[in-house]
């Protein structure tokens, strides 16, 4: 056997292998970001879950996050900034055996495209969304975010924020998303767990992933180091199934609170309604 | 109201035909949002789609509706929105997606008193330019623009069709008065409409590179859960869907994506001539300006004066050869339009030392009569 069989072969070995484009790798993230091991822990679900390749589909808008769907050896849509679930909602309308994900920035999906979102949560379209919330535009060198906390520096809120964040679990519970959980990206485990039971179930599924961001958050709110932000999190972290989503914003000096919050079974999704709105209409 | 295909003769408004000709076309996604003088299209829309099986959404605003209507046509269906200028202007960002994309849609723009809110119940053909150049970049798009509820029928099928061989978003470029005005609309039957689809790879999905082009310069489309795993982007992209942020990728892709529609010229363009065979004097109309200028001309040749009428069905891309063939023939044309200039420059542009050009501008709602086109003809005859 020469050297490159046998890189070859070990390459072969990791059991996520299958879902990437290796030969896109490296890809553009830096040391300590937390984009990377939410994807490992949304891959490792769809295992779990037992979805085949060929159904999968990632969308994603812009930022750092959005560019995950090009890495995935899955049908991937980069769209623009904001748009990525009504994006999703077409192809998914259209295609509904698909299992449609859309995996955004904070900014993505709460800024600029945060009209979208609650829209999409009130109408149940059947999307598991998930966000990677590092508090900040990555991209775009760390700018403030509508999730950067109360009092943080950002690029354009150099003397500190000052105004409120969203909590993003709540919104989304009080726009009608059938499943809401938050984790952290150092939760992979948890993650993971959560991210397949909200495959198993149908509508507007709504993930927030806390992900550090040491580059454009960290080094300007005293976490300069790739593990500082995931030390945080270690630190702070509390775990509260079923909490009440107003309970849970986040704020600097209190404890991040996370875990699966709501699930509502049996509310019918849009896609469902509308089959059996064709029915009464071609039954007149 | 249950078949998809209404064979038969109606009397319909311009917007009705619109929704029907597209129901014709196979369309089966419709997403848009309500504003003047476009929302009868998706209000008959959504009556029809759950008659015939089809995916209608009224959104909580257009940058929704076309985002959908992208997915949608990825995820394989002839996909459509209507809206007018306000909406228009939103929608732009993401017509440069699906130019970028290559992603088949129809969007109707039914044109209104414009800037801003302006005249929402007026009409008015002041998107002429914003739908060439409203999104960011050089790229080059495809517009009809109908001038009848028959024709805007005829050309909304047009539009799905060339929308699927193009991979491009075309758009309908229609006004208040047409979709306000009711005429007969015949609809043949289905058998003799002929439709197009987009092409599909002829690859198994390990060899397939989704922007790979073919001779003709349009790469085959697989769709979403076809089993191809590809990836696209509105980043500039190679072959394979991946982004490459070079000069030399960005030259090649954007060279390609104007080549491709300026390459089929032949087959985007039509007019309609007429009289222009002696013709001194040319009135170049589209639209609903169509039919006064051909009354115009009409009372020109009974007056002796050598005028013709080039009524222009393709907007965009300009008919430039025509108008470059015709510039060495006549002395003048006249352009009367619904604004203060715009398909004017294109012809000034084409006509450059060999004709002159003369443009009859009207805002605020009011129509040209042919008696005001006429006596802009005569002025001219008479130079
Ligand atoms: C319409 C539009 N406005 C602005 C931008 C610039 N832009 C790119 S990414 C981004 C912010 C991304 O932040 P987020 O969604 O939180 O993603 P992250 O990079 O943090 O993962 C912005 C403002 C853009 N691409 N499009
Ligand atoms: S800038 Fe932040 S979010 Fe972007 S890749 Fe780097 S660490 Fe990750
Ligand atoms: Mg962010």
């Amino acid at each position: 056997m020469n050297e490159q069989t046998i890189a070859e072969d070990k390459l072969e070995l990791h059991p996520i292998d299958k879902w990437l484009r290796s030969e896109r790798m490296p890809h553009i993230w830096c040391p300590g970001c937390g984009i990377g091991p939410t994807l490992y822990a949304w891959i490792r679900a769809l295992d779990r879950v037992g979805i085949p390749k060929e159904k999968v589909v990632y969308v994603s808008g812009i930022g750092c996050c959005g560019r995950g769907s090009g890495y995935l050896d899955v049908d991937g849509f980069h769209t623009t900034h904001g748009r990525a679930i009504p994006f999703a909602i077409g192809l998914k309308l259209v295609k509904p055996e698909l299992c449609v994900n859309v995996i955004s920035g904070d900014g993505d999906l709460f800024s600029i495209g945060g009209n979208h979102f609650i829209h999409a949560c009130r109408r149940n379209v059947d999307l598991l969304v998930i966000c990677t919330n590092n508090f900040i535009y990555g991209m775009t060198g760390g700018q403030l975010a509508p999730t950067t906390p109360l009092g943080d520096r950002s690029t354009t809120s150099p003397y500190g924020n000052i105004e409120p964040s969203f909590n993003t679990p709540h919104l989304a519970d009080a726009s009608g998303a059938v499943y809401v959980a938050r984790w952290t990206s150092i939760h992979v485990r948890r993650l993971e767990k959560s991210i397949a039971e909200a495959m198993e179930m149908k509508g507007f599924r709504y993930i927030e992933v806390l992900s550090p961001c040491p580059v454009s958050y960290g080094r300007r709110n005293k976490l300069p180091e790739p593990d500082d932000i995931a030390e945080w999190f270690r630190q702070s972290s509390i775990i509260r199934n079923g909490a009440n989503t107003s309970e849970v914003q986040i704020e600097k000096e209190k404890p991040l609170i996370l875990g699966n919050f709501v699930k509502r079974v049996g509310k019918p999704t849009f896609y469902e309604l509308m089959k059996k709105l064709e029915e009464k209409v071609r039954g007149r | 109201m249950r078949k998809a295909v209404l064979t038969g003769k109606h009397f319909w408004y311009g917007n009705i035909a619109i929704a029907e000709g597209a129901i014709v076309a196979g369309c089966r996604f419709f997403a848009g949002y309500p504003i003047t003088p476009a929302s009868e299209i998706a209000e008959h829309i959504s009556r029809r789609f759950p008659e015939i099986g089809g995916t209608f959404v009224q959104f909580e605003d257009e940058l929704a509706s076309i985002a959908a209507m992208l997915g949608a046509s990825w995820a394989g269906a002839k996909s459509m929105t209507s809206t007018s200028g306000p909406g228009f202007s939103l929608m732009q960002e993401n017509i440069g997606l699906g130019v970028m994309m290559e992603v088949p849609i129809v969007i109707v723009n039914v044109q209104r008193g414009a800037p801003s809110t302006g005249l929402p119940t007026l009409t008015a053909q002041g998107d002429v330019m914003q739908t060439k150049w409203g999104s960011h970049g050089s790229y080059e798009i495809i517009a009809l623009s109908p001038d009848s509820p028959q024709e805007a029928f005829n050309l909304t099928i047009r539009c799905f069709n060339l929308a699927e061989k193009y991979r491009v978003p075309v758009i309908l470029l229609t006004s208040e008065t047409v979709g306000h005005s009711a005429g007969k609309v015949v609809v043949p039957p289905k058998d003799k409409i002929e439709l197009v689809q987009r092409k599909k790879p002829k690859v198994p999905p390990e060899d397939y590179l989704p922007y790979k082009p073919d001779e003709d310069l349009i790469p085959p489309m697989a769709c979403a859960g076809e089993g191809y795993a590809f990836t696209t982007t509105g980043l500039t992209h190679d072959e394979k869907g991946y982004p490459d942020t070079t000069a030399e990728a960005h030259e090649k892709l954007v060279r390609r994506l104007n080549d491709k529609i300026r390459r089929h010229l032949k087959d985007i363009v039509d007019v309609e001539e007429e009289n222009m065979e002696d013709a001194d004097i040319a009135v170049v109309s589209y639209g609903q300006v169509s039919r006064p200028a051909r009354k115009a001309v009409g009372m020109a040749r009974e007056d002796g004066i050598k005028a013709g009428s080039i009524k222009l069905i393709t907007i965009w891309p300009f008919a430039e050869h025509v108008i470059h063939r015709w510039a060495k023939q006549v002395e003048y044309f006249v352009v009367p339009e619904l604004n203060y200039g715009q398909i004017y420059l294109e012809v000034k542009r084409e006509a450059a030392g060999e004709a002159k050009s003369l443009l009859i501008p009207r805002m605020g709602g009011k129509l040209i009569t042919p008696t005001e086109i006429y006596r802009e003809i005569k002025k001219v005859s008479e130079k």
